[in-house]
C-alpha cells in the first residue's frame, strides 16, 4: 500500500516532465516522498498545542473553547460571586485534554485568566499573564540549553485568544494596553465575543472600529501569512475574506437545537435561533477553520521562529551585558546560569569525569601500543 | 339608551373584579387610590343590527358612575361622538355629548363630572376600539409635613394624597370619628383642582444614567420618552475619546402630552467604569446628587423663598448591568452601596437581548440574592411601602428586578405592524414585545404608575435624610459658603 502511495505521489509531483519521457524514471530518485514521511513520524508523535484566553469574565470564552473543539473543559467550574471576587485576584489555570481526530492525536492545553478585568482596579492586571509566558520561555530556553534535548516539554503558549466586549464603541483602554504588553510575546488573535447581540451594521462598524484602533495604537495582531502565488484561486479568495472579517464576531454554544429542520449548535431566543456554525449569523466557522484547519501549524512556527527567538536573543543579551558588567572573560558561548545542582548530581558529574580521564588514559595507552607495533 | 348596561370596573389591571366589589362596599377607605391602567371598551365594528346603541358603565371605585353612550359610528366617518353621564346616588351631576377624532393616537382628555377622569389614549378604526385612563390627577408639588427619615409603616392615609387639611379633619369622611355624610359636598373635587393646577404649571422630573460606555444608556432613554432626548453617539466614525475622570452631564427637555407638561432633566455619566483604575469612580456621582440636595436645602432656608422651589435632585438613578450572564461585578456592587442609600437605584440589565430565557432567570435570581446578601436596597425599598396594597404592588415588581431591558429607535414591519426593534440575521427583537424584553415594564413602572412617588420618595425620604444630618452637624442653620459646601457634601 505505502509502495502504491509512494509511487503515485512521485508521479504526481513529476508530472508535468514525467508524462512525456518515460527515460526520466530512470533519474527518479524519490525524495518526493519526503512529505508523506514526515507525515507518517509526526502522526505517530502526536502534536501539542497552547491556547490562552483572555478576556474579563462574562464574555464566552469557556464556551467558546469547548465549542472549538467540542469537549466540555469546564464542567465543574464554580463560578465566584462578586463579593468573592472582589479579593479575587488574575490567576492562571490550566486545563489539558487530549483528543485524537482520524488517528491524529493532539494534546491540547488551554490556559484561562481567570480575574482578569474584574476588579475594581485592574492596573497591571496583565502582569500575571506576561509573567507566565516568560515563564514557559526561560523553561523551554533551559530545557533547549541542557544536556538532555530529547524529551523537551513545550509549554510555550502558541496563540492567545483575546476577547473583546461587544457593548463597548471599540477598544476600551485596557485592551490596549494588555494587547499592547502581550503583542510581542505572543500571537494575538482579538474576537469580539457574543457577537449575537448585535446587528450586522454594528457588527461591521465595531470590526472597522477596532481594525482602525489596532493600527492607530501599533498593536502587532497575528497576521495572516501571505497565499504563495502557486495557490490556486478558490483558496486565494478564501484567504482574503478571512482577512478582511478580523477580528472574528463568534458566537458560542454547544447546546443542540432543532433550526429549519436540522439540528445545529446554536442558541435559542424568543424571536429566532442563533447558529453557530451558520456564516451569515457569525464568525465562528471562519475562526475554526482558520485556527485549527489551516493555520495552527503556522501559529506553532511564528511562536517558536518570532517570538522564541526574540525572547532569547533578549535573554542572550542582558546575559552579556551582565558578564561584561561583571568583568568576565567574553565567552563565544553564553554561560547559561545553571542552577547550583544538588549534591547527588555533583557526584555523579565526578564520577563521570573520573570515568572519563581513566577512559582516555586507556586509549592513551592503546595508541602507543599501536604505535610500537608498527614500529 | 338601548341594549344592556355592561358594568366595568376601573383600575383593573391590578384588581381582580371580586376584590374590587369588596372595596365598594368598604366604607370610603380608600379614596386616595390611585386608579391605575386603562380600560379598554371594544365595540366590535361588525356587530348586529339590533343593537343601534351600546352603553357603557364606568365605575369609579367610589364617587360617580359615568355611563358612555357610542353611537352607531360608520368608519368613514372621522369623528366620533360619545354621550356621557355622570352621575351619583341618582343626581346627574355632568353630562354632555363629546366629539373626538376617529382613528387619533392623540390622547384626548376630558373631564367629566367630579372624581372621574377620562382621558381617551386611542380610538383605531376597525374594531371601534375606546381606551380610557381613568388615572387620578397628579397631584401637584405640594410640600408636606417634614417625617422624620423613615416612614411610619401604619399611619392612617390622610383624606387627601398629602394634602395637609387640618380643618376638615373633624367633619371628614373618614377619619377616627367616621361620621357619615348627609349629602354630597363636593371634597373630593379637590382632586380635580390639584389637576388643573397641575397642568398650568407642570412638573419636573430628573433622572441619572449610570453605567459603561456602550450599554445602550443613551438609546434606552430615548425610547423612554419617545424622543431624542439623550446626547447620543450616533455617528461611530466620529473621534470618540473616553474622558479621563467620570463626567457629568444634564440636559433638559419640555416635553408636553395631553396638555401636562414635564420639565424632563436627564443626567449622563460618561467615563463610568470605563479606565482601568476605577477606584472612587462613584464619587463624582454622590457628589453630584448631594450638591443637588443642598442646593433645594439652600432654597428651603431662604428668608425670601421662591414659590415655588426648581427641583434638581436626582428622582431616580438607573444603574446598567452589563449581561454577563454570570453575577454582578465588583464595581456594580461598590458603586449601588454608595448610591442606594442617597437615591433611588433601579437597576436594569442592559442589552439584554444577548441572554436566553433560560439565562436571563438564572442571571436576574443571581443578581438578587447578591443585592440582598450586601444588604443593597433597590427601589421600590421594602420599608417604605405604606400599606398591604402598596406592598403586594411592589412586590410584585421585584420579582421582575432588574428589568432585562432592550432599547431602540429604529421601527421595523412585523405582522403588517410598526414596532420599534432591532433586527439580526436571526429575527427581529421588538422591544415592546413583553416575550423579548422587559422594557415595557420598565417604562410602566417608571412613568406610568410610579413617577409620582419616585418623586416623593425623593422628597420625603433622601432629601429629609440628608436634611436632618446636615441640620445635626451645623447645630442649626445657617447660611453656607460654597467652600464648607464640598466639604459637606459626602454623606
Amino acid at each position: 500500500m505505502d509502495a502504491i502511495l509512494q509511487e503515485k505521489l512521485a508521479e504526481k509531483l513529476l508530472c508535468p516532465r514525467a508524462r512525456s519521457s518515460r527515460q526520466k524514471d530512470r533519474q527518479y530518485v524519490g525524495f518526493a516522498t519526503l512529505p508523506n514521511q514526515v507525515h507518517r513520524k509526526s502522526v505517530k508523535k502526536g502534536f501539542d498545542f497552547t491556547l490562552m484566553v483572555a478576556g474579563e469574565s462574562g464574555l464566552g470564552k469557556s464556551t467558546l473553547v469547548n465549542s472549538l473543539f467540542l469537549t466540555d473543559l469546564y464542567k465543574d467550574r464554580k463560578l465566584l460571586n462578586a463579593e468573592e471576587r472582589i479579593s479575587q485576584t488574575v490567576e492562571i489555570t490550566k486545563h489539558t485534554v487530549d483528543i485524537e481526530e482520524k488517528g491524529v492525536k493532539l494534546k491540547l492545553t488551554i490556559v484561562d485568566t481567570p480575574g482578569f478585568g474584574d476588579a475594581v482596579n485592574n492596573n497591571e492586571c496583565w502582569k500575571p499573564i506576561t509573567d507566565y509566558i516568560d515563564q514557559q520561555f526561560e523553561q523551554y530556553f533551559r530545557d533547549e540549553s541542557g544536556l538532555n534535548r530529547k524529551n523537551i516539554l513545550d509549554n510555550r503558549v502558541h496563540c492567545c485568544l483575546y476577547f473583546i466586549p461587544p457593548f463597548g464603541h471599540g477598544l476600551r483602554p485596557i485592551d490596549v494596553e494588555f494587547m499592547k504588553a502581550l503583542h510581542e510575546k505572543v500571537n494575538i488573535i482579538p474576537l469580539i465575543a457574543k457577537a449575537d447581540c448585535l446587528t450586522p451594521n454594528e457588527i461591521k462598524k465595531l470590526k472597522d472600529r477596532v481594525r482602525d484602533e489596532i493600527e492607530k495604537f501599533g498593536i502587532k495582531v497575528y497576521q495572516f501569512p501571505e497565499c504563495d502565488s502557486d495557490e490556486d484561486e478558490e483558496f486565494k479568495q478564501l484567504d482574503k475574506e478571512l482577512k478582511e472579517c478580523t477580528p472574528f464576531a463568534v458566537i458560542g454554544s454547544n447546546t443542540v437545537v432543532e433550526a429549519r429542520g436540522q439540528r445545529v449548535r446554536g442558541r435559542v431566543y424568543p424571536w429566532g435561533i442563533v447558529e453557530v456554525e451558520n456564516q451569515s449569523h457569525c464568525d465562528f466557522v471562519k475562526l475554526r477553520s482558520m485556527l485549527i484547519r489551516s493555520h495552527m501549524h503556522d501559529l506553532k512556527d511564528v511562536t517558536c521562529d518570532v517570538h522564541y527567538e526574540n525572547y532569547r536573543a533578549q535573554c542572550i543579551q542582558d546575559m552579556t551585558s551582565k558578564l561584561t558588567q561583571d568583568n568576565r572573560v567574553d565567552s563565544p558561548i553564553p554561560i547559561l546560569p545553571v542552577p547550583t545542582p544538588d549534591a547527588e548530581t555533583e557526584r555523579l558529574i565526578k564520577m563521570k569525569d573520573e570515568e572519563l580521564k581513566r577512559m582516555q588514559e586507556m586509549l592513551e595507552k592503546m595508541q602507543q601500543q599501536i604505535h610500537e607495533k608498527d614500529q | 339608551m338601548g341594549g344592556s348596561v355592561a358594568v366595568l370596573s376601573t383600575g383593573s389591571q391590578h384588581r381582580p373584579q371580586q376584590q374590587h366589589q369588596q372595596r365598594k362596599h368598604q366604607n370610603q377607605q380608600n379614596r386616595d387610590q390611585h386608579l391605575r391602567g386603562p380600560v379598554l371598551l371594544t365595540r366590535p365594528g361588525n356587530r348586529s343590527p339590533q343593537s343601534a346603541r351600546q352603553s357603557f358603565r364606568l365605575v369609579g371605585s367610589d364617587g360617580p358612575d359615568t355611563d358612555v353612550t357610542m353611537p352607531d359610528p360608520p368608519l368613514s366617518e372621522p369623528s366620533v361622538s360619545l354621550e356621557m353621564r355622570t352621575w351619583q346616588e341618582g343626581k346627574v351631576l355632568d353630562s354632555g355629548v363629546w366629539v373626538t377624532m376617529a382613528n387619533s393616537g392623540i390622547p384626548k382628555s376630558s373631564s367629566v363630572g367630579a372624581g372621574c377622569n377620562l382621558r381617551v389614549f386611542k380610538i383605531e378604526a376597525g374594531d371601534l376600539t375606546i381606551r380610557f385612563d381613568m388615572t387620578d390627577a397628579v397631584p401637584p408639588e405640594v410640600r408636606p409635613k417634614p417625617a422624620v427619615p423613615a416612614k411610619p409603616p401604619h399611619v392612617a392615609p390622610p383624606p387627601i394624597p398629602s394634602h395637609p387639611a387640618p380643618t376638615l379633619s373633624g367633619a371628614s369622611v373618614r377619619g377616627s370619628g367616621g361620621s357619615t355624610l348627609l349629602g354630597y359636598i363636593g371634597i373630593d373635587t379637590i382632586i380635580e383642582q390639584m389637576r388643573k393646577k397641575t397642568m398650568k404649571t407642570g412638573f419636573d422630573f430628573n433622572i441619572m444614567v449610570v453605567g459603561q460606555s456602550g450599554l445602550g444608556k443613551s438609546t434606552l432613554v430615548n425610547t423612554l420618552f419617545k424622543s431624542q432626548v439623550s446626547r447620543k453617539n450616533s455617528d461611530w466614525g466620529r473621534e470618540e475619546k473616553i474622558p479621563k475622570t467620570v463626567e457629568i452631564k444634564s440636559v433638559s427637555h419640555v416635553i408636553e402630552e395631553g396638555g401636562v407638561k414635564m420639565k424632563l432633566t436627564i443626567t449622563d455619566t460618561p467615563g463610568f467604569g470605563d479606565q482601568i483604575n476605577n477606584d472612587n469612580c462613584w464619587e463624582p456621582i454622590s457628589k453630584f446628587v448631594n450638591e443637588q440636595y443642598e442646593k433645594y436645602l439652600k432654597e428651603e432656608v431662604n428668608i425670601a423663598r421662591k414659590k415655588r422651589i426648581p427641583d434638581t435632585r436626582v428622582h431616580c438613578c438607573l444603574y446598567f448591568i452589563a449581561p454577563t450572564g454570570h453575577s454582578l461585578r465588583p464595581l456594580d456592587i461598590e458603586f449601588m452601596k454608595h448610591l442606594s442609600r442617597s437615591v433611588n437605584l433601579i437597576p436594569v440589565i442592559a442589552k439584554s437581548d444577548t441572554l436566553t430565557p433560560e439565562e436571563k432567570s438564572e442571571f436576574k435570581q443571581r443578581v438578587r440574592k447578591e443585592l440582598e446578601v450586601c444588604g443593597i436596597e433597590v427601589y421600590p425599598q421594602k420599608e417604605f411601602d405604606d400599606d398591604i396594597e402598596d406592598k403586594s404592588d411592589n412586590d410584585k415588581i421585584r420579582e421582575v428586578m432588574p428589568f432585562a431591558v432592550v432599547g431602540s429607535d429604529k421601527e421595523y414591519q412585523v405582522n403588517s405592524k410598526r414596532v420599534l426593534g432591532r433586527k439580526t440575521a436571526w429575527g427581529i427583537v421588538e422591544v415592546e414585545n413583553l416575550n423579548h424584553c422587559e422594557f415595557s415594564l420598565l417604562r410602566d413602572f417608571i412613568i406610568r404608575s410610579h413617577l409620582q412617588d419616585l418623586k416623593e420618595v425623593t422628597h420625603n425620604i433622601h432629601y429629609e435624610t440628608y436634611r436632618a444630618k446636615r441640620l445635626n452637624d451645623n447645630g442649626g442653620l445657617h447660611p453656607i459658603s460654597t467652600a464648607a459646601d464640598t466639604q459637606e457634601s459626602n454623606l
